[in-house]
């Protein structure tokens, strides 16, 4: 035993001998987790997404001390939250923005993990992990949406529950459990509050596999190729400091929603309280569910609908087969490049789409645009994966940082 | 380059919000300047009082403001003894005295403002069938909110030709309210009311002054949110752009 170490440091040995805690963290997010050192920072988007998670748990747990889910009483103690509550205005603009910065965040690192092959092999099942968390963020945001019980909450709680209606044989068995009665009502108000409170701790368990997925095959890079050790640098302090950076940078788009716009992503219906007589002109979902919506309504019959809907997300699961390129980046892959952007550009069309009333232009751009979603994955990528010449590889990350002085 | 797609792709997501909604109705809203806009913004507390009189002396007589309560009015500029007084003036009936009766007493600072109707039918009965909202989330119930308020308060006209079949029996035409046909009469008119602070009240001064009041009812803690966020915000971007050179500094010697 050293007799140089002070009782501090001693303590500390002693303690992780016997839970070696500390070192666990410097493993999974520390000085000892390589990362390849060309992540541009479209790689911040994972560390900021934990980071909003934290943000919405813990002004969702103390939004829970003052809020009541009763179908008499929800929106009149918001309002007191908004009003009487110490702070509480700030609590809820910020858990309400910070669910559709949530949403923005996780989009951009979705669509980051399709440009660069992110869920191609051996990154798998890191990549499902990744499509859970987007659905069970889905129905928690859902959930909490129903929560103020304003206009739009409960229109939109009752068209969506009513979705599963839609599956034959036990559809409506399905929609009475989820109401908890015949109706959208104070039963659903209370499973709804229930689970809202329940699933991000669950979001938590699924975030922890994604984040061990991660650390068996290591971050993907912009290049798309494996990074030798002599690519790498330690997670700590270099992708801290860069994380930190990313987070001041996320906070001033993010402040700046909360204390001067907190309503401009919300709807106004739903600061008219819940009336079941009365039905809003234009029942629309928050703007992060629109181009599912448009999905859904691209095609009359309803099943078909709930069908391409659900089909979106689920086909998700298996384009690590569907693409038939073994090359990662799309800086490489001069076809499925473009088509990446094309896609992109599909799916904010679709939100458009998902925002107007489903006739006539927004109709036919819907149908455009929801053939076009399925068609990318279905047709495209696996045709494009054995058409295109990729342009050749770069031997090692070092080489192209290395060549450049002569070029 | 990346950034520009990044933000482009950011603004474009946030602009999904807006569109939503404003596609559906063409209404040319009458813009005022409120002192609230804008980054530093605050309310006029005489304004507010103006209004307040406003909502007090017309409005309430059909509308409930049922988030306010007497001690809020402090808010906007009235002591605590203006409060008490104003809150006397109205009587509320309580449950219950020791007999088990119900009684009659002066309203306090700590009670809500009473509602004009008893309940939802008699309201209705008294207003032709229409239920006249409550008023104290209205601007933000409303796209446009305090400019919709305004211009829904001035909008009144005679229906043009094409519509005067249409219009329903105690209907009134409406240049902003949804369908133009509203059930509420043109209130205001000039000179209806002395305002005390003796601010000659036009119509459009006491619908511009009501709307302020009302957003205050709306959004009570706008002042406090707009000036904790500079300070949030200032505090952010310190954080920030230390948090770049402390990067920069770290990342010197690697090459990449």
């Amino acid at each position: 035993m050293s007799t140089e170490k002070g009782w501090g440091m001693q303590a500390f040995d002693w303690f992780e001998e016997r839970l070696p805690i500390v070192s666990f963290i410097d493993h999974s997010i520390g000085s000892k987790y390589p990362a390849p050192k060309n992540l541009n920072y479209y790689w911040n988007f994972g560390s900021l997404a934990l980071f909003i998670m934290v943000v919405l748990i813990m002004t969702g747990i103390l939004l829970a001390m003052s809020y009541t889910p009763h179908v008499d009483h929800a929106f009149q103690s918001v309002e007191r939250i908004m009003r009487d509550v110490n702070s509480g205005w700030l609590l809820r603009y910020m858990h309400a923005n910070g669910a559709s910065f949530f949403f923005i965040v996780v989009y951009i690192h979705i669509f980051r993990g399709l440009y660069y092959g992110s869920y191609k092999a051996p990154r798998e099942v890191l990549w499902w992990l990744g499509i859970i968390i987007m659905l069970l963020m889905m129905a928690t945001a859902f959930m909490g949406y129903v929560l103020p019980w304003g206009q739009m909450s409960f229109w939109g709680a009752t068209v969506i529950t009513n979705l599963f209606s839609a599956i034959p044989i036990i559809g409506d068995e399905i929609v009475t459990l989820l109401w908890g009665g015949f109706s959208v009502d104070n039963p659903t108000l209370n499973r709804f509050f229930a689970l809202h409170y329940l699933m991000p701790f669950v979001l938590v368990g699924v975030v922890v596999l994604h984040i061990w997925a991660l650390h068996i095959p290591g971050s993907n890079n912009p290049l798309g190729i494996e990074a030798t050790p002599k690519d790498k640098i330690p997670f700590h302090p270099y992708y801290t400091s860069k994380d930190a950076f990313g987070v001041g940078v996320f906070l001033l788009a993010y402040f700046t929603v909360v204390f001067w716009f907190p309503n401009a992503m919300g709807h106004t219906d739903n600061y008219i309280p819940a009336n079941p007589l009365s039905t809003p002109a234009h029942i629309v979902p928050e703007w992060y569910f629109l181009p599912f919506y448009a999905i859904l309504r691209s095609i009359d019959d309803k099943l078909t609908g709930v069908i391409l809907m659900f089909g979106s997300i689920l086909i998700l699961f298996v384009i690590p087969w569907l693409d038939t390129s073994r090359v990662r980046s799309a800086t490489f892959r001069p076809i499925f490049k473009v088509l990446f952007w094309i896609f992109l550009i599909d799916c904010m069309v679709l939100g458009w789409c998902g925002s107007q009333l489903p006739e006539g232009i927004p109709l036919i751009l819907t149908r455009v645009g929801t053939f076009w979603y399925f068609f990318h994955f279905l047709v495209l990528m696996p045709v494009i994966g054995w058409i295109e010449t990729p342009k050749p590889l770069p031997t090692s990350i070092s080489t192209p940082v290395v060549a450049k002085p002569a070029e | 380059m990346r950034i520009v797609l990044f933000a482009a792709a950011a603004i474009t997501l946030l602009g999904f919000a807006p569109a939503t909604t404003q596609a559906a109705g063409e209404v040319v809203l009458d813009h005022q300047e409120w002192s609230f806009d804008g980054p530093f913004g605050r309310f006029d507390r005489q304004q507010l009082q103006r209004g307040f009189q406003v909502y007090r002396e017309i409005c309430s007589s059909c509308h409930g403001l049922d988030y306010i309560a007497f001690r809020n009015l402090k808010a906007i500029g009235y002591s605590e003894d203006q409060t008490k007084v104003l809150a006397s003036e109205y009587t509320l009936e309580e449950c219950c005295d020791d007999q088990g009766d119900i009684f009659d007493r002066p309203a306090i600072p700590a009670d809500y403002m009473p509602n004009p109707y008893p309940n939802e039918q008699f309201a209705r009965a008294s207003n032709n069938g229409a239920l006249p909202p409550d008023l104290s989330l209205m601007t933000k119930a409303r796209h446009g909110g305090p400019d919709y308020m305004y211009s829904l308060i001035i909008g009144y006209q005679d229906p043009p030709a094409e519509m005067e079949a249409e219009m329903m029996d105690g209907m009134y035409y409406n240049t902003v309210f949804e369908g133009n046909q509203i059930a509420m009469a043109q209130q205001l008119f000039d000179e209806l009311i002395e305002y005390s602070d003796g601010t000659p009240a036009t119509t459009e001064q006491m619908a511009k002054d009501v709307s302020a009041f009302l957003h205050w009812a709306a959004e009570p803690k706008l002042e406090v949110r707009k000036q904790t966020g500079i300070r949030v915000l200032l505090f952010t971007f310190i954080f920030t752009v230390l948090a770049y050179f402390l990067k920069r500094r770290i990342w010197a010697d690697v090459k990449h």
